[in-house]
């Protein structure tokens, strides 16, 4: 169980987060929804310690993250950037496998790279983009090619920032039954960022929404429609008016 | 501006020059006890092998070859003024092995494989790569900075004593075709000069160097703001850095060995 407790981070005078509570818990799928730029990245960020919270605790199976052995606690995280994140310098089958070709997890390289292969398959890339390099793919490729990086070892805990974010409507179905898959199947814990309204619903077993820096409204996704959260119902409407400023 | 403001502004000037040769310094140890430890990446090691000593030899040869030329020339024109012609070959020499040898190439290093390093690690911090990096189990400071670090500290040297030679060459070549020097005393009144500790003096200065514009690099990058903007100030940060740290390292090398 990953459990945030009142964490808060500011960049500078920029407040983002302001005490954040959220429970995710073990083998089950969070998707985080809010407004740009109110921070979804950000937590993320700090439970992984990418970013480090200026207060608040985060306990990783009741562990505090900051204490835990840096090597074991990454090696059962996988991440999707927003942006993917490929490392340019590498072929796509040496990003997917980049986590198999060293450290604690290596196998010989053609084993790795069959792996990658399959896992490109996964997010529906033929084999013949394993051997290009990331800036030869477009936009929502390189997304697909984060993704498998970012489930080629198969980590416990996986976190999607905005996985379907520039993917066609199909392609982007596929990848949420990916998802759904991964969580249902090998039983990872999953916590995903999306914007996309069809994605939430496909994917989550629970929402969160952040807003103001805190979670403004967190359940059961069945009772996303019905709650009478007037922020949650004027984002999933996406209506204009309503007591998130729209136009600052 | 009152008394109290500017002594305040100096006093924060000072102090943040003082915070920054703190965290360069702290930077440096890491990266040297990052060296011994393992895992070691030799592909990138290999790498960067390649990019920051057999790339630079073109630009490293021609500086030097012109900068030998040009010595001989002064040397020359100069020495005319009381009869002292005939040094040419051996202040060439001194000069070449002692002083432009290792500062020109520790700056062409800085010009050309400091920016590079800062500009990539700057550009892979702004796109998120160096945060994968670490999600992925890797240590930034050993995949990314130790292999350039030592492949400068290694290769460096080599470069200024091919610098050094082609150095001396640009003079030999100047002095016999064009001053009247004959070919075969030249060579040998180089050879008789230059003493052993004037080659190990060179060798260590060029580990120094290529120590620092590596480190500068890797350093600036790695404290890359976000954004285009801050990939260029990251660059433009990192080599003024390094060529100043190593025209100020010369000084204080030549200070311990030449000055006894
Ligand atoms: N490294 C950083 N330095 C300074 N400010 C930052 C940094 N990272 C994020 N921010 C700021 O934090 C705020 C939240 O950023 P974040 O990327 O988490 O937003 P987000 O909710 O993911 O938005 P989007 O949906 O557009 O991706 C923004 O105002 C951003 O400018
Ligand atoms: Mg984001």
């Amino acid at each position: 169980m990953i459990a945030l407790t009142q964490v808060k981070k500011s960049f500078d005078t920029n407040h983002v987060l302001r005490g954040v509570d959220l429970r995710v818990e073990t083998g089950t799928s969070t998707v985080i929804i809010g407004g740009s730029g109110t921070g979804k990245s950000v937590l993320l960020k700090c439970i992984l310690g990418l970013v480090t919270p200026d207060a608040g605790t985060i306990t990783l199976d009741d562990q505090d993250v900051l204490r835990a052995d840096r090597d074991t606690f990454l090696a059962r995280f996988g991440m999707l950037f927003q942006g993917a994140a490929l490392f340019d310098s590498l072929k796509v089958w040496e990003n997917v496998a980049f986590r198999l070709l060293r450290g604690s997890l290596k196998r010989p390289k053609a084993e790795a790279r069959e792996i990658a292969i399959e896992k490109l398959r996964r997010v529906g890339l033929k084999p013949d983009v394993a051997d290009k390099f990331p800036a030869e793919l477009s936009g929502g490729m390189q997304k697909r090619v984060g993704l498998a990086r970012a489930i080629a070892a198969e980590p416990e805990i996986i976190f999607f920032d905005e996985p379907t974010t520039g993917l066609d409507p199909i392609m982007a179905g596929v990848i949420n039954e990916l998802i759904r898959e991964i969580v249902t199947e090998m039983g990872a814990t999953a916590m995903t960022i999306t914007h996309d309204m069809s994605s939430v619903r496909a994917i989550a077993d629970r929402v969160a929404m952040l807003h103001d820096g805190v979670i403004q409204w967190e359940g059961p996704v069945a009772q996303l429609d019905t709650s009478d959260d007037p922020y949650v119902s004027q984002f999933i409407h996406g209506r204009a008016d309503g007591p998130i400023e729209a136009v600052r | 501006m009152s008394p109290a403001a500017l002594l305040a502004a100096l006093g924060r000037t000072v102090l943040s020059i003082l915070a920054g040769i703190g965290r360069v310094t702290l930077y440096a140890l890491d990266a040297l006890s990052h060296i011994v430890r393992p895992p070691f990446y030799g592909r990138e090691f290999g790498h960067a092998l390649l990019t920051v000593g057999w790339l630079s030899l073109p630009v490293v040869g021609l500086t030097a070859l012109f900068t030998g030329g040009a010595l001989a020339l002064q040397i020359y024109a100069g020495g005319a003024r009381f009869n002292a012609e005939a040094v040419v070959p051996q202040i060439v020499a001194i000069g070449m092995v002692r002083e432009l040898g290792p500062v020109l190439v520790g700056l062409m290093i800085a010009a050309r494989v400091t920016s590079s390093i800062a500009a990539e690690i700057a550009t892979m911090k702004v796109t998120e790569q160096i945060d994968a990096l670490v999600t992925l189990s890797t240590h930034p400071m050993k995949y990314l900075t130790v292999p350039r670090v030592l492949a400068a500290l290694i290769v460096v040297p080599m470069l200024v004593a091919v610098g050094d030679v082609i150095g001396i060459f640009g003079g030999y070549a100047v002095a016999t075709q064009t001053l009247g020097f004959n070919p075969a005393t030249y060579l040998k009144n180089t050879a008789d000069f230059l003493e052993p500790f004037d080659i190990i003096s060179s060798l260590i200065k060029g580990a120094a160097f290529g120590f620092i514009a590596a480190l500068m690099g890797c350093y600036f990058g790695m404290r890359s703001g976000r954004g285009a903007q801050g990939v260029g100030r990251a660059t433009k940060g990192s080599v003024q850095a390094a060529a100043i740290l190593i025209l100020a390292a010369n000084f204080v090398l030549t200070g311990v060995f030449f000055s006894a």
